[in-house]
C-alpha cells in the first residue's frame, strides 16, 4: 500500500464525517436558515461553556458504553443492534438493585448497582448470542425483537412493580441515597458524573481484553475467519456467546450514568436511541476503543449541539441531530463512496469491505462468506 | 347470540384494518429480501411514506393523490437506500439503520417547516381519508405478488437474485438491475403501508407514528418464511394481537389489576424469536441475503 493511500485511509472517516455533516447541514437551507449559522449555534451549544461541555460529556458517556458494546460484538463478527434493549434492562436492574437494597452504604452500593447493570445487560446480550451459537438464528433480527420485548417488560416493571408512588410519571421509585455517585463539580449544574471515568475505564478494559488476552484473540479470530478459527480448535459458539455477554454488559452500564449519576431512578424512555447511536459510534471509531471514545464525543456534541436549535432558530428543531447522524453514518458506512466517483478509472476493491467484521473490526482477511459473491467472468 | 357476535365481528374487522400497513410493508420487505437485499429500512420508508401521504392528501385534497404522495416520498428514500446498499455496497444493516434515523429526523423537520409543528400534521377531514379500500388493495397485492413471484419470469429473476445471483448473471440477467427494481418496489409498498397509517387508520401524520411497525413487518416476513401468503397471514396474527391489546387496555379480568397489555404487545416479537430459532418449523432466509453482488 502506498503511503499516500495509507494516509488517505487513515483520514477517510474524517472526510466522511465532514461530507455527512455538510450534506446534513445543507438541508437546513430548506428551513430558511444559513447552514453556517446553524453550525455556529451547534458549536456554541456543545462547547460554549463549562455547563455546555458538561452536557456534551453527559451525552458522551452512554455513547462510549454502547459504542464499545457494538465494537466488541463486531470483533466477533456479530452485529449487535440490541444495545437499546440491553441498556434498558441493565439500567432497570441497576435501579431495581438500588430500590430493593436501599439501605446499602455508599462505597458498596454503587458497586452493586454497576454489577447489576452489567449482569442485566449481559443477560439480554446472552440471549441472541446463545440463539446464534446454538440455534443458528441471526442476531440482527433477534436483537431487534429483543429491543421491543425489553421495552414492553421494562414498561411493565416500571409501571406495576417498582412504580414511584409519589408521581404520575412513568418512572420507578428512587434508589437508596448511598447509590448516587459523585458529580464532577467542574461542570457546574451539568449532570456529568464519575460515570464518564467508568466509561473510559471500560474502553481501556476492552482494549486490554481484545488485544492482550487469549479470549480477545479468540474473539477476533472468530470474527475474521470463522472457518480458520474452528480449524484452530476455537469453540466458535462459546466465543460468540461470550462476546455477546460482554457486549450486552457494556451496554447495560449506561444505567450507571443515567440512573446512579443523574436521575436516581429508571425512567421509561431514558435513552434517546443511545443503542442505535452506538452503531454509528463503533463504525466511525473503526471498533477501536480510542476511536470509540473520540466518535462518542463527536456524537455527544452533535446531540447537545442540536438541542439549542429549538429556540435559537426559527424553524430548525433538534431533530436535525438525527438527520446529521444519519448522513454521517451513511457516508462512513459506504466504503465505496470515495472510489465511486473514480469508478470509471479503476475497479472497486474486493467485497471484503462488506462484511462487518472485515470492514469494521480489522482490515485483515476477507471472510469466507464474501468469497461466494465474487463472480469470475 | 347477537350480543356475542358483534364483538367478534368487530375484532375481525379491526384485525384486518390494523394489519393492513403491516401487509403492505411486509410485502415490500419480501420484494427486497427475496432479491437479496436486507431491508431494515422498512421502518423509515413507512414513516416517510406516512408523512408524504398526509401532506399530499392535505395539499391536493384527495386521498388517492395522498397514496401517490406516500409512494413518491418512500421511493425517494428507497432510492437513497439502494444507492448506498447496491451501488456503494455499504453494509445493508448499517445503511438501513441510518435510513431509519434519517426518516425519523426528516419527518418532524419538514413538518415543522410546512405546518409549524414538529409533532403532527393537521388532521384530514373524513372525506380525505380512505374508508376500507386499502384493506382490499393490500390483499389484492398479496395474491398478485404470489402469482408474480411464482409464475412469471421476472418473479423468478427476483428469487434468483436472492438465492443464486451467479446463476442469474450467467443467464444474462443483470443482477444489479433486478435488485434495484426490487428495492424500489419495496419502497413503493412500504410507502403504501405508511400511507395507510396516516390517511386510513388515523387522520394525520404524527411523530414516529410507525412505532416499530416496519420491524414488525420484518418479523412477519420471517414468520411467513419469506412467502407472500404465509407472510400476510402472519401480519393478520400480529394485527390480531394488536387489536386484542387495544381492547384489553384497562380491562380487569381477574384480581384487582388491569390486564398487563405489555405482555400482549411483546407477543409477536417473542413468537418471531421462537420461529427463527426453529421452534415452529425451520424458516430459511434467501441464500444470498445481505451479500452484495460484484460483477468482475
Amino acid at each position: 500500500m502506498k503511503v499516500g493511500k495509507r494516509v488517505f485511509r487513515f483520514f477517510q472517516p474524517v472526510f466522511s464525517v465532514i461530507l455527512g455533516l455538510g450534506i446534513g447541514l445543507l438541508i437546513t437551507y430548506a428551513a430558511g436558515e444559513s447552514p453556517w449559522n446553524v453550525f455556529q449555534i451547534m458549536i456554541k451549544s456543545a462547547f460554549g461553556s463549562r455547563y455546555d461541555l458538561g452536557m456534551t460529556l453527559f451525552y458522551t458517556t452512554p455513547l462510549i458504553f454502547t459504542g464499545l458494546s457494538v465494537a466488541v460484538a463486531f470483533h466477533a463478527g456479530l452485529f449487535n443492534i440490541g444495545g437499546e434493549g440491553q441498556l434498558e434492562v441493565g439500567a432497570l436492574v441497576t435501579a431495581a438493585v438500588g430500590i430493593c437494597l436501599a439501605g446499602v452504604p455508599f462505597p458498596l452500593a454503587p458497586i452493586l448497582g454497576i454489577l447489576g447493570g452489567f449482569f442485566g445487560g449481559a443477560l439480554w446480550g446472552a440471549i441472541p448470542g446463545w440463539l446464534r451459537a446454538r440455534r443458528g438464528s441471526h442476531e440482527v433480527i433477534n436483537t431487534i425483537m429483543l429491543n421491543f420485548i425489553s421495552a414492553g417488560l421494562c414498561s411493565w416493571v416500571t409501571l406495576y412493580v417498582l412504580k414511584n408512588p409519589d408521581s404520575q410519571n412513568p418512572e420507578t421509585a428512587s434508589v437508596g441515597a448511598g447509590y448516587l455517585i459523585p458529580q464532577l463539580k467542574f461542570f457546574g449544574e451539568a449532570p456529568v458524573s464519575v460515570a464518564i471515568l467508568l466509561a473510559l475505564l471500560a474502553s481501556v478494559f476492552v482494549w486490554f481484553l481484545l488485544w492482550k488476552t487469549s479470549l480477545g484473540f479468540e474473539i477476533r479470530a472468530v470474527g475474521q475467519n470463522e472457518v480458520a478459527a474452528k480449524a484452530a480448535g476455537i469453540d466458535v459458539g462459546k466465543i460468540r456467546i461470550l462476546a455477546m455477554v460482554i457486549a450486552g454488559g457494556l451496554a447495560g452500564l449506561v444505567g450507571v450514568s443515567e440512573v446512579l449519576g443523574y436521575a436516581g431512578r429508571f425512567k421509561i424512555g431514558l435513552s434517546p436511541a443511545y443503542g442505535f447511536m452506538g452503531i454509528a459510534v463503533a463504525l466511525l471509531g473503526r471498533s477501536r476503543p480510542l476511536g470509540v471514545v473520540a466518535s462518542a464525543l463527536l456524537f455527544g456534541a452533535l446531540h447537545k449541539g442540536t438541542s439549542d436549535l429549538d429556540f435559537e432558530t426559527e424553524n430548525v428543531t433538534r431533530d436535525l441531530s438525527l438527520i446529521l447522524q444519519a448522513m454521517v453514518i451513511l457516508c462512513v458506512s459506504a466504503d465505496g463512496l470515495w472510489s465511486f466517483f473514480g469508478k470509471r478509472r479503476k475497479k472497486p476493491e474486493s467485497p471484503q469491505s462488506q462484511n462487518v467484521a472485515g470492514s469494521l473490526a480489522s482490515t485483515a482477511t476477507a471472510p469466507a462468506t464474501s468469497a461466494k459473491v465474487k463472480v469470475t467472468p | 347470540m347477537i350480543e356475542l357476535l358483534v364483538p367478534v365481528f368487530q375484532i375481525i374487522t379491526s384485525t384486518f384494518r390494523v394489519s393492513t400497513p403491516l401487509v403492505f410493508a411486509a410485502l415490500g420487505g419480501m420484494m427486497s429480501e427475496r432479491a437479496g437485499v436486507i431491508n431494515i429500512a422498512l421502518e423509515g420508508m413507512m414513516l416517510l411514506g406516512a408523512f408524504g401521504g398526509s401532506v399530499v392528501a392535505l395539499t391536493l385534497h384527495s386521498p388517492l393523490y395522498g397514496a401517490l404522495g406516500a409512494i413518491v416520498f418512500s421511493v425517494v428514500l428507497a432510492t437513497v437506500y439502494g444507492f448506498f446498499a447496491i451501488e456503494l455496497r455499504a453494509n445493508q444493516i448499517v445503511a438501513g439503520t441510518a435510513i431509519n434515523m434519517l426518516a425519523a429526523g426528516l419527518t418532524p423537520f419538514l413538518s415543522k417547516i410546512l405546518y409549524e409543528s414538529s409533532t403532527s400534521t393537521p388532521s384530514l377531514p373524513l372525506e380525505l381519508r380512505f374508508q376500507s379500500s386499502p384493506v382490499w388493495v393490500a390483499w389484492g397485492l398479496v395474491f398478485l405478488s404470489w402469482f408474480w413471484m411464482k409464475y412469471t419470469p421476472s418473479g423468478l429473476w427476483v428469487r434468483f437474485a436472492g438465492e443464486n445471483p451467479e446463476a442469474l448473471d450467467s443467464a444474462g440477467v443483470r443482477v444489479k438491475q433486478v435488485r434495484w427494481a426490487a428495492v424500489l418496489l419495496s419502497g413503493l409498498l412500504a410507502g403504501l403501508g405508511g400511507g395507510s397509517l396516516s390517511i386510513f387508520l388515523s387522520s394525520s401524520f404524527s411523530r414516529n407514528m410507525t412505532a416499530g411497525r416496519g420491524f414488525m413487518a420484518l418479523a412477519a416476513l420471517i414468520f411467513g418464511k419469506w412467502k407472500p401468503i404465509p407472510t400476510a397471514a402472519a401480519c393478520l396474527l400480529f394485527g390480531f394481537f394488536d387489536t386484542l391489546q387495544i381492547r384489553l387496555q384497562g380491562v380487569v379480568l381477574w384480581g384487582d389489576r388491569p390486564v398487563p397489555v405489555q405482555f400482549i404487545q411483546i407477543l409477536p416479537y417473542i413468537v418471531t424469536i421462537f420461529v427463527l430459532a426453529g421452534g415452529v418449523g425451520q424458516s430459511k432466509a434467501p441464500k444470498a441475503l445481505g451479500l452484495p453482488f460484484v460483477q468482475d
